[in-house]
């Protein structure tokens, strides 16, 4: 297993794949190999050529140099069906199901069996859904319609996709940002039977314990170029860093990073919202980083958006300054100096195409104006000034937010909510799907907000996350806020009894 | 009881059918009644048969524009075409090349707007408005501005005979309702309409050939307009150049009552059966018992707001959504 460069017994070999697009040579001389029932890590910060080169593999782009080879065999991916052909299926990262289908059809999209005249042959796609719905073991069945499943179960579907078939090649892209623990030891477990059938899996994931959990090896790509391969069990996450960011990462915090909380700014008592959660109560001061910590679904999200004034409370009081406050709409939640960086940042909180000057004004723009239009250079001057800020990379206010990378639109919505002044942020999620490189900056640009005494509250489902960047950690499990966590007298282990209900802790 | 009431929160549109049903019964007298049904049903029939091509390029996520010109267009064709010297010792039989053109006049135009929206992938609203403007005036510059008079009296005796004692344009209109019914919901094709209407890249990802995916349906409502186009050049016995005007927005009404998403990926020809039937007894009903025709429209726009509006609200995500 040891011998790198002998090709026979390769499942997957590409070859100094090249793909420009106009001013940009995404891919330069990529060269990658599969053998049969190895997971093969793919790794790379965002623009790097990841999803470049694996939609080359499913026959979406044309590479405009080098070669690929399948079982040894030189071959071309013309389209998607003949890439399905050879027997390499991509699963998607965002998520390809027509909503309105059944699960049947979605899953056979494009290749439903047929009677004669065209009919689709119902009993056919029943016995074969029901078959790998089975070995799938979840608890829909073929005749579900996709839009009544939740994420996680849309992402089955995905991947019964790939069942269907006899794969040779799997590829799945970030398959688990949106599934919860459970739901990704099934998954783990998905990859394990693919493996022993022989099947060559690339995974992509930007979440280093799973690369390190269930990988081989591991492929490093860097600017659209390939930048070497690692055996897992030889390397380690610091090694993976430098590879793919080309310098080493600084995880820990600073030392001289302590806060030194001020006044009480938000004073949160008993609240409940009906069945979501229930009689959560804490205390956020100016200065500090309230982090909070648990499972998908174990209301972290639905507290923020109730102290936003998205959803009503059904209990409980929160003081906002020192003063006894109801918010009911999101309008009186920034007048109070509150404001929410949401968890989607595409769906919630951008408008996409919209340039960065207008994405950070558009809460303020009824106060921008002069006479009865717009003003332009005020609103330049707020967007350079939160540029500089928070060292936003864009070509110009002119670029449309669309264009920009994960973490740069992340941070023009941060931006947008702090040109607001307020008081306490609310960042949900703040680096879901954002490369490790771009991740750090996000961090250090809460601390540094904090350290400016703003009072932060950050939900995150990541435990290093939460650990770098809060003071103090509430654990949630089930709508309960279980404890609240000093950070440095906080171990993992006490993090993850806590949010999954285990032991008793004195709050 | 449970399916029963699915269906109707599904299909709010045969609620209304029901209740402007029983309203015309009891108005009057001459709404219930057997030769007054098989007149709704001639009457709606030309309406009816663009609205199932219409639903088809609607689940697509298109739409066409142009359907009421290429109906006149293809009823000009039709008329024109049976009175060419070459065929005037066929009889009877100079029908059939003149309504053959007909069709594939229809269906030519279908194909090249779909052809159009495919290559281009300007969208078809704007590729149809484009058609609806440009056929007119092909249809003026062909016609010259002069009405087709049909000189073979067969033909428009066509629309007055019958089957059964059901009228014939009834029956062409019910059985291709069926026939599209079935296209729709239990063909490869059909499955592949919603797909492409409810996430093109989905089903460009599963290898679906969309672009001539799109120029099929296209050409099924080129033809169906153009069968329509027919259909009522046989009841007048003439093709006008104005044949057809506004029957896109009528359609487009029918079908949206129906239930078919303007964004695509979901509706049915039952839907569409049922938003062609409610039009079709409103004018009627109405006309029965007096009231103008202006009324019509004013009764009709707001049911169309008042019916999208029950839809919202039945199909509301439940208590999680978000306020606004």
């Amino acid at each position: 297993m040891s011998d790198h460069g002998d090709d026979t017994g390769s499942v997957l070999r590409l070859e100094k794949i090249v793909k420009t697009f106009p001013g940009v040579r995404a891919l330069d001389g990529v060269d990658f190999e599969l053998r049969p029932g190895e997971v093969h890590a793919l790794m790379g910060e965002n623009g790097a050529g990841k999803s470049t080169l694996m939609k080359v593999l499913a026959g979406m782009y044309q590479p405009d140099g080098g070669r690929i080879f399948i079982d040894g065999l030189r071959c071309t991916l013309p389209t998607p069906i003949a890439a399905k052909e050879m027997g390499v299926i991509l699963i998607h990262q965002e998520l390809s199901l027509a909503e309105e289908m059944t699960v049947a059809e979605n899953i056979f999209l494009g290749e439903l069996p047929r009677s004669r005249f065209g009919f689709v042959d119902w009993g056919v796609l029943d016995k074969r859904v029901g078959d790998i719905l089975k070995m799938l073991n979840v608890d829909f069945g073929p005749r579900t319609k996709v839009n009544r499943l939740s994420i996680a179960k849309k992402q089955m579907v995905e991947i019964a996709r790939a069942l269907t078939h006899d794969a040779k090649v799997v590829v799945f892209d970030e398959p688990t940002a949106s599934l919860t623990d459970a739901e990704k030891v099934v998954l783990f477990d998905i990859i394990g039977d693919l493996q022993a059938r022989g099947v060559g899996i690339v995974y992509i994931s930007h979440r280093m314990e799973e690369i390190f959990k269930i990988s081989d090896r591991i492929s490093i790509l860097r600017d659209g170029s390939y930048r070497g391969t690692l055996i897992t069990a030889e390397t380690d996450e610091d090694a993976v860093t430098r590879a793919m960011i080309g310098r080493s990462l600084d995880l820990s915090r600073d030392a001289g990073d302590v806060a030194r909380p001020g006044d009480v700014k938000l004073a949160v008592e008993g609240l409940s919202c009906g069945s979501l959660y229930q009689d959560v109560s804490f205390k956020l001061r100016a200065g500090e980083v309230l982090g909070f910590y648990g499972l998908v679904g174990a209301g972290r999200t639905e507290i923020a958006e109730t102290l936003f004034g998205l959803r009503r409370p059904s209990a409980g009081t929160v003081t906002l300054n020192g003063e006894a406050v109801q918010i009911t709409s999101p309008a009186e939640a920034i007048a109070h100096g509150l404001s929410l960086v949401p968890e989607s940042r595409k769906e919630q909180g951008l408008v996409l195409g919209m340039n960065c000057r207008d994405n950070i004004t558009l809460p303020q723009i009824d106060n921008l104006t002069s006479g009865p239009f717009v003003s332009g250079p005020q609103e330049v001057a707020i967007y350079e000034k939160y540029r500089e800020r928070l060292e936003i990379k864009a070509p110009s206010w002119r670029a449309m937010v669309k264009n920009l990378s994960g973490g740069n639109q992340q941070k023009i919505v941060i931006g947008k909510w702090l040109s607001m002044k307020p008081d306490v942020l609310i960042v949900d999620e703040p680096t879901r799907g954002i490369d490790v490189g771009s991740k750090a900056e996000i961090h250090n640009l809460i601390r540094e907000l904090a350290a400016q005494g703003l009072a932060v509250i950050v939900i995150s489902s990541e435990m290093p996350e939460v650990l770098r960047v809060s003071d103090r950690i509430a654990a949630m499990h089930q709508g309960r806020l279980v404890t609240i966590f000093e950070r440095d007298a906080v171990t993992e282990d006490d993090l993850i009894q806590a949010i999954s209900g285990i032991g008793v802790h004195a709050a | 009881m449970q399916s029963g009431l699915r269906l109707l929160t599904r299909n709010p549109i045969w609620v209304f059918v029901a209740i402007i049903f029983i309203f015309f019964s009891l108005s009057t007298e001459r709404f219930f009644d057997i030769a007054n049904f098989r007149n709704i049903l001639v009457q709606t029939s030309t309406i009816g048969l663009i609205a199932l091509g219409m639903t088809l390029v609607m689940i697509n996520g298109n739409i066409d524009l142009s359907v009421g010109a290429t109906l006149a267009l293809a009823a000009s064709v039709t008329v024109d075409v049976m009175g060419w010297g070459a065929f005037a010792e066929w009889g009877n039989w100079q029908i059939l090349p003149a309504v053959l053109l007909g069709l594939l006049s229809g269906i030519a135009i279908g194909a090249l707007n779909g052809f159009i929206v495919w290559k281009t992938g300007v969208d078809a609203f704007i590729v149809t408005l484009g058609a609806m403007l440009g056929i007119r005036g092909l249809v003026f510059v062909y016609t010259q501005e002069q009405s087709f008079f049909a000189t073979n009296f067969t033909y428009s005796d066509f629309a007055y005979s019958a089957v059964l004692g059901v009228p014939t344009l009834a029956i062409v209109f019910l059985v291709f309702t069926v026939a599209t019914h079935i296209l729709l919901s239990r063909t490869v094709h059909g499955s592949n309409t919603y797909a492409v209407g409810d996430n093109r890249e989905a089903a460009v990802n599963a290898g679906i050939r969309v672009g001539p995916h799109m120029v099929i349906n296209f050409m099924i409502i080129g033809f169906f307009a153009a069968l329509a186009g027919i259909t009522l050049s046989t009841q007048m016995g003439a093709a006008t150049p104005n044949l057809g005007r506004e029957f896109e927005l009528w359609v487009i009404t029918a079908v949206v009552l129906g239930g078919t998403k303007l964004t695509g990926g979901a509706g049915s020809i039952i839907g569409t059966f049922g938003g062609v039937l409610a039009i079709g007894m409103l004018r009627n009903g109405m006309n029965l018992i007096g009231v103008p025709a202006f009324y019509v429209l004013l009764v009709l726009g707001s049911i169309l707001i008042f019916v999208l509006f029950l839809d919202k609200q039945l199909n509301r995500q439940g208590e999680e959504e978000i306020r606004l």
